[in-house]
């Protein structure tokens, strides 16, 4: 086997032109995927008209709040394009300068103030169905966050307001400052002056209304709290069932690193037993009583070759990509008992495919055919698809070393669920079918 | 080309059976490339096997080299390795000539690699190329590196699928010039070949095999007498009447029998008739 392990080294250091098409493809495929994944988008282009007067203020609960400092809310994800009337953003959006257009009429000013009415913004948008979806989701996240920012500081005024009440303090009412009692002073004001007083009508009302008085400041000190509340309903906690919380860009190495390590790998195992195919050699090698080499050793010299050249392009992309992205380097030995056993179930199955499809071509052909919708399936996030589909995705992925392999190296990167021990088995039971599958292939060509 | 010197091996006389064939049948699914073929080669003997397209020459070749397993039937081979060399240049075009050489020699396990690679250089007049890539070789030289390789190990017997059919006349001439060599020198040699003139000038022994069928197994003069009398003809046109006749006769046995089937058929279904009315 060291013969022909050594005469495909040669012959791979001959084939330059293949080899760096071998490793630079799949590792910008890789690092594409990886950036896609990592990375927000750049904040899109959205043309801004501005209907209203300058200088408008918005007026609520006597707290003033410019009317640019609402739309700054509004557009802090966007990239503004102001254009001056609707017509000229329309015609931005048909061009496809800019993928949406909002219009700001020159009443919202009026409509916000009044407390009672909505106020109302137009968006107009182009585009194919995927287009149009990302200007809703992109201006509807926008008017939400400028929504609540604007109600964060209505509920700061009405806290604010509500503080005094209870407290008492100094309030500005038509041009002059008077100081006020507040609600909760007042109960004890009138228990004290109901103790002086003889036990009468009048007292045992001053100690009804001292009563009320603290009723109402205790329930109005609850209103706060609830006022709060309102503001912000709903705040997430988080809780992860199983493993480590992967982060985005640990996990998009991940990705990045399988992928090439299932391109490099499944396209030298298919294209290694179909060019022995391709050269006649195969039956000159497997041909016997005595074989030259049996047709076991042939399908592991090739797996070997291109598990260890797929290896070594991973293990150099992962700690590449390590002096940029935060990766725990004392793990080093999970990655490589990962990446090995990623390696060899993929090299199975390049074996498979170079020993039914017959020729180089056929084989490379079919291993790309297999190899990237195996990579996007294993990516599909559940409930991101109806539950039948997720299942038939589910099942393709099962079958197939990717998501496997995915998974282990997940796991020994970032202490992901499932652990390593499943999918390694996983993979172990792939290795042997995938490569009984390649010995029945052999077998055909006889 | 030159062959190696010497004559046959040890223990080896002229008479020494390199190859036995018995009942030899392939099925590729319901096709038959062969059909119970048998025959025997001895050391130092050339057997050449002709026929039409498609009569099983090379499935007949690569289940005597151990590439092809026959459906049944047994091949018995000498002590010693048995040479092979495919109708395609079976070799890495990414490597050199000597490169070839030396990796299929290793794998072979052949006891002095560099000897035997400098020995197949020179046989096949290929020293001054040993260092081009096989693929940037002519047809021809890639033929030569092709046999070469086949014989590595030393073979007591060598399998040559239509050694010659990329060669031009002169290198061709050389081939057969090499291949003669060996025999003389005891290798049996059974080739195969569509150049029906070759099989009359080289070969000791002709087997004629026609849709899987071995019809003839002989000396190429015996082929020409059986082919008809009193004529005047080159070998080709003896072959070829040769296999227009068999054919014929084949067919009119075929005739024969089918028309024997349907007269008992007819019998059959006229007793079940007379006995239904009785």
């Amino acid at each position: 086997m060291r013969w022909m392990l050594a005469k495909d080294l040669v012959i791979l250091r001959r084939s330059r032109l293949l080899v760096a098409l071998l490793v630079l493809y799949p590792v910008a495929i890789a690092l594409l995927i990886g950036f896609a994944i990592s990375r927000s988008p750049s904040a899109p282009r959205v043309a801004i008209v501005d209907e209203t007067p300058p200088g408008q203020v918005i007026t609520l609960g006597g707290r003033r709040i410019g009317l640019a400092e609402y739309t700054n809310q509004l557009f802090n994800q966007v990239h503004v394009v102001r254009v001056p009337t609707r017509a000229a953003a329309a015609a931005k959006v048909s061009s496809g300068d800019v993928i949406a257009a909002v219009v700001i009429p020159p009443d919202i000013v009026r409509r916000i103030s009044s407390g009672v009415s909505q106020a109302q913004v137009e968006v107009i948008y182009n585009g194919d169905a995927l287009e149009q979806s990302f200007v809703r989701s992109t201006i509807d996240s926008a008017l939400a966050q400028a929504n609540l920012a604007l109600s964060e500081q209505i509920t700061h005024v009405a806290v604010r307001d509500l503080d005094l009440l209870l407290a008492g303090g100094s309030l500005e009412a038509l041009g002059a400052n008077q100081s006020i009692i507040g609600l909760s002073h007042i109960s004890p004001a009138l228990t004290d002056i109901a103790r002086r007083q003889p036990r009468a009508l009048d007292r045992a009302t001053l100690i009804r209304v001292a009563g009320f008085a603290d009723f109402a400041a205790r329930n109005l000190s609850v209103a706060k709290n609830v006022l709060t509340t309102v503001s912000a309903p709903i705040r997430a906690k988080s809780t992860l069932l199983a493993g480590k919380r992967t982060p985005l860009d640990t996990y998009a190495v991940v990705v990045a690193v399988s992928i090439s390590l299932m391109f490099v790998c499944v396209l030298l195992a298919a294209g290694g037993i179909a060019l022995e195919r391709e050269e006649h050699t195969i039956a000159r090698l497997i041909r016997g009583p005595p074989a030259l080499i049996s047709r076991e050793g042939l399908l592991a010299e090739k797996t070997l070759l291109a598990a260890g050249s797929s290896f070594l392009v991973a293990i150099a992309m992962l700690l590449g990509v390590g002096t940029f992205v935060a990766l725990d380097l004392s793990r080093v030995g999970l990655w490589v008992l990962a990446l090995a056993f990623g390696a060899i179930a993929f090299g199975a199955l390049g074996i498979a495919i170079g020993a039914l499809a017959r020729e180089v071509r056929a084989a490379s052909l079919l291993a790309f055919l297999l190899s990237l919708p195996l990579a996007f399936l294993a990516l599909v996030p559940s409930g991101s698809v109806a539950r039948g589909l997720y299942d038939v995705i589910g099942a393709i992925s099962f079958v197939f070393p990717y998501k496997a392999a995915l998974q282990a190296l997940d796991a020994a990167v970032n202490g992901a669920s499932p652990g390593m021990g499943v999918s390694i088995v996983h993979l172990l039971v792939l290795t042997l079918l995938f490569g009984g599958l390649a010995r029945v292939g052999l077998r055909r060509a006889e | 080309m030159r062959a190696a010197s010497g004559g046959v091996g040890p223990g080896a006389t002229r008479d020494t059976e390199v190859l036995r064939v018995e009942g030899l049948t392939k099925l590729y699914g319901k096709r038959r490339a062969l059909h119970d073929v048998g025959f025997v080669a001895r050391a130092g003997e050339l057997v050449a096997v002709i026929g039409p397209n498609g009569a099983g020459k090379t499935t007949l070749l690569s289940i005597l080299a151990g590439a092809v397993r026959p459906s049944a039937g047994s091949v018995d081979r000498a002590a010693g390795a048995i040479g092979w060399v495919p109708q395609q240049p079976a070799l890495y075009s990414k490597l050199s000539v000597a490169e070839n050489l030396r990796l299929f020699a290793r794998l072979a396990r052949v006891p002095d690699v560099p000897a035997t690679v400098a020995r197949m250089l020179e046989q096949t007049g290929l020293a001054d190329r040993a260092g081009d890539l096989a693929g940037s070789l002519s047809g021809g030289n890639r033929q030569r590196v092709n046999v070469a390789l086949g014989l590595l190990s030393d073979p007591s017997a060598v399998l040559l699928d239509e050694p010659s059919s990329s060669l031009d006349p002169s290198q061709r001439e050389r081939l057969w010039e090499f291949i003669a060599e060996l025999a003389s020198a005891g290798t049996g040699v059974v080739f195969s070949t569509h150049i029906v003139s070759e099989a009359e000038r080289y070969a000791h022994r002709v087997l004629v095999l026609d849709e899987g069928e071995l019809l003839f197994d002989g000396p190429p003069r015996e082929l020409a007498e059986q082919s008809g009398p009193g004529e005047q003809r080159d070998f080709e046109a003896a072959f070829v009447a040769y296999l227009r006749e068999r054919g014929s006769a084949q067919e009119s046995v075929a005739r024969e029998q089918q028309a024997r089937a349907q007269a008992t058929a007819r019998g059959e279904q006229a007793r079940e008739g007379s006995g239904g009315a009785a």
